[in-house]
């Protein structure tokens, strides 16, 4: 067991154990701080992969925005004087039931496939590759992409003001 | 112990997904809702990474998880938007109680 097994185990367990925390909380704010060390052994887990660029994309874009933007929404939709920022669950045992199965057959079948596994040497660093290939494989998914944060930026802030039709 | 292989990091992620799948089903909260379907993505970027490492397919994988990242950002905004709109409406977004479209 050398040291990069060791990293491993510990981002795994960093990731699921607050997953496990987010999916159980009953306090909401809760469960946003335990998705935000959900995100952070995920990005963990990209460095361990070669990735390391995707990895400072997920620290700065999951954390730095959609979990503001995730605590701007519970922020907003309760009611701060009536401490009421909980969240309930329905039907936890058949879900429980029916997503351990589901989960036990996901995971027994990747054990049972045998993937043509051929590690690939990773530059070490992908920034200058990944910026390359991001303009010229990928240059017209790219430009769709600007478009379309162009037209969800849009949308999102005049479904957010719907009732200004002043 | 095995050394690390791709199939730790499909396990990591299969148990992420699930336990995805499981805010989305239970949970009343639609904020909780979304969070379930964050996790869901993060899941599938882990195996896009992994599948570009092990398989040798060049930056593809890396690229697509990259894409995945900038629609989960465009999808958190919308729908907190809409939940936003929800609480206008109903003043409470407990979607298992929200069961008309005209109100």
């Amino acid at each position: 067991m050398n040291l990069y097994d060791i990293i491993f185990y510990l981002f795994a367990a960093i990731t699921i154990v607050s997953a496990f925390i987010v999916v159980n909380a009953k306090n909401i704010v809760y469960a946003a701080f335990s998705l935000l060390f959900t995100f952070f052994g995920v990005s963990g887990l990209y460095v361990l992969l070669g990735a390391d660029f995707i990895a400072i994309v997920q620290v700065m874009v999951y954390i730095g925005g959609i979990l503001v933007l995730l605590l701007f929404g519970v922020m907003l939709t309760h009611k701060i004087t009536s401490v009421d920022i909980k969240a309930g669950s329905v039907q936890t045992i058949p879900a429980v039931i029916i997503i351990g199965i589901f989960a036990a057959l996901l995971i027994g079948l990747m054990y049972s496939t045998h993937w043509a596994v051929n590690p690939a040497e990773i530059p070490v660093t992908t920034t200058k590759s990944l910026g390359k290939t991001l303009v010229t494989e990928y240059v017209l998914i790219f430009e769709l992409l600007g478009i379309l944060l162009l037209v969800a930026m849009i949308g999102a802030a005049t479904i957010a003001r719907r009732d200004g039709d002043k | 112990m095995e050394t690390i292989g791709l199939n730790h990091f499909l396990v990591v992620s299969a148990i992420l997904f699930s336990l995805g799948i499981y805010s989305v089903v239970t949970r009343k909260n639609a904020i909780m809702v979304l969070m379930g379907i964050e996790l869901i993505l993060n899941s599938a970027n882990i195996n896009f990474v992994a599948f570009s490492k092990y398989g040798n397919y060049g930056l593809g994988g890396q690229v697509t998880a990259l894409f995945v990242i900038i629609l989960a950002a465009a999808e958190a905004a919308i729908a907190l938007a809409i939940v936003l709109n929800l609480y206008k409406t109903f003043t409470h977004i407990n979607i298992d109680e929200i069961d008309e479209l005209n109100s």
